[in-house]
């Protein structure tokens, strides 16, 4: 079966198409975009929460999009154990919307970075992640926010149960301060919740499916994703 | 009717880059004496009832779940009786 994704459209938001794009024209699996102000996810089968600067990002980056309308009913799908996977601005928001645990900071160096990095694969046993046969993938960032922070217990907790799911590393997988580009604690680029259905990253997938970009790892989180489904 | 005023701090273990960077400024221009720089958000409106209890319970709430994140955030918050926006305004332009 094909699973067909659906892709929120929040004000703001500014990388909605290249994820629609992505899994639907490079990779060919189904996409509908859903509009912040409905309350009905279509059926969809995995929900993208895009980047982008989702209502201005003012007060707190995702603090105003998590009570929009449609984000009700995306909670309760991740309750029930459904497949949400929010990137970059998507991943804020799923920190406001208390899925993920933690908080985002400002960059380290205060500055907007734009770039290609290496990720080291830390949990190859999740949805996201079980097609990816590498140690590390190539995919880029594009933030101003991305500081990932959270206290020490909730931190632990994280290790205990593999939540973190993407480091910051060397392209052979070597994971230090060196190769961290925001300052995010532990060099943490995505994690997941407990239950493992719902993951948050900071880099960008996406843009990184299309060969005419000339990089493609990003293509294989969303082939694990539509694995799940078969 | 009340003027509410709310200031929204991050919390002291919590890294501040913008502080940071601005008391960087601030030893550039001589201020050696100015440490500990700490940049939080001040929000100011309006609550429309007479009853104080309801006010403070309002912007309560409002603080915990919109103006500030928990997590990482602390407020604070002040009520001032008013007659009614269009005065405060008035006596601010004064």
């Amino acid at each position: 079966m094909k699973p067909k994704f659906g892709v929120v459209v929040f004000p703001g938001s500014n990388c909605d198409y290249d994820a629609y794009y992505s899994v639907k024209k490079v990779l060919g699996f189904n996409a509908e975009f859903l509009w912040h102000k409905e309350k009905d996810l279509k059926g969809c089968d995995v929900i993208i929460l895009p980047g982008g600067f989702s209502y201005g990002d003012y007060l707190r980056t995702g603090a105003i999009a998590k009570f929009s309308p449609i984000l009700e009913k995306v909670v309760s799908f991740a309750e029930n154990g459904g497949i949400v996977f929010g990137i970059c601005n998507g991943f804020q928001i799923l920190l406001e919307t208390g899925l993920l645990p933690g908080i985002m900071l400002q960059n380290e160096s205060l500055k907007f970075v734009c770039k290609d990095i290496y990720l080291k694969v830390e949990n190859k046993g999740t949805v996201f992640t079980s097609g990816i046969k590498k140690e590390t993938i190539k995919i880029p960032i594009k933030h101003g926010e991305g500081n990932y922070y959270t206290d020490e217990v909730t931190l632990n907790e994280m290790i205990k149960n593999h939540q973190i799911i993407f480091t910051y590393s060397s392209s052979d997988g070597h994971v230090s301060k060196k190769y961290n580009p925001n300052g995010s604690l532990k060099n943490i680029a995505g994690i997941s919740n407990k239950r493992m259905n719902v993951m948050g990253m900071m880099p960008h997938p996406e843009n990184a499916c299309d060969p005419i970009l000339r990089k493609t790892d990003g293509a294989m989180i969303f082939k694990s994703i539509a694995k799940h489904f078969n | 009717m009340f003027k509410a005023t709310v200031i929204v701090k991050r919390r002291p273990k919590i890294l501040d880059p913008q502080g940071k960077a601005v008391e960087q400024g601030a030893k550039l221009l001589g201020f050696n004496n100015v440490n500990n720089t700490r940049i939080g958000k001040y929000i100011e409106f309006f609550v429309e009832t007479d009853d104080l209890k309801a006010a403070e319970k309002e912007v309560k709430e409002y603080s915990e779940k919109l103006l500030s994140n928990p997590i990482m955030e602390d407020f604070e918050f002040t009520l001032v009786e008013v007659s009614s926006p269009k005065t405060e305004v008035k006596i601010a332009r004064e």
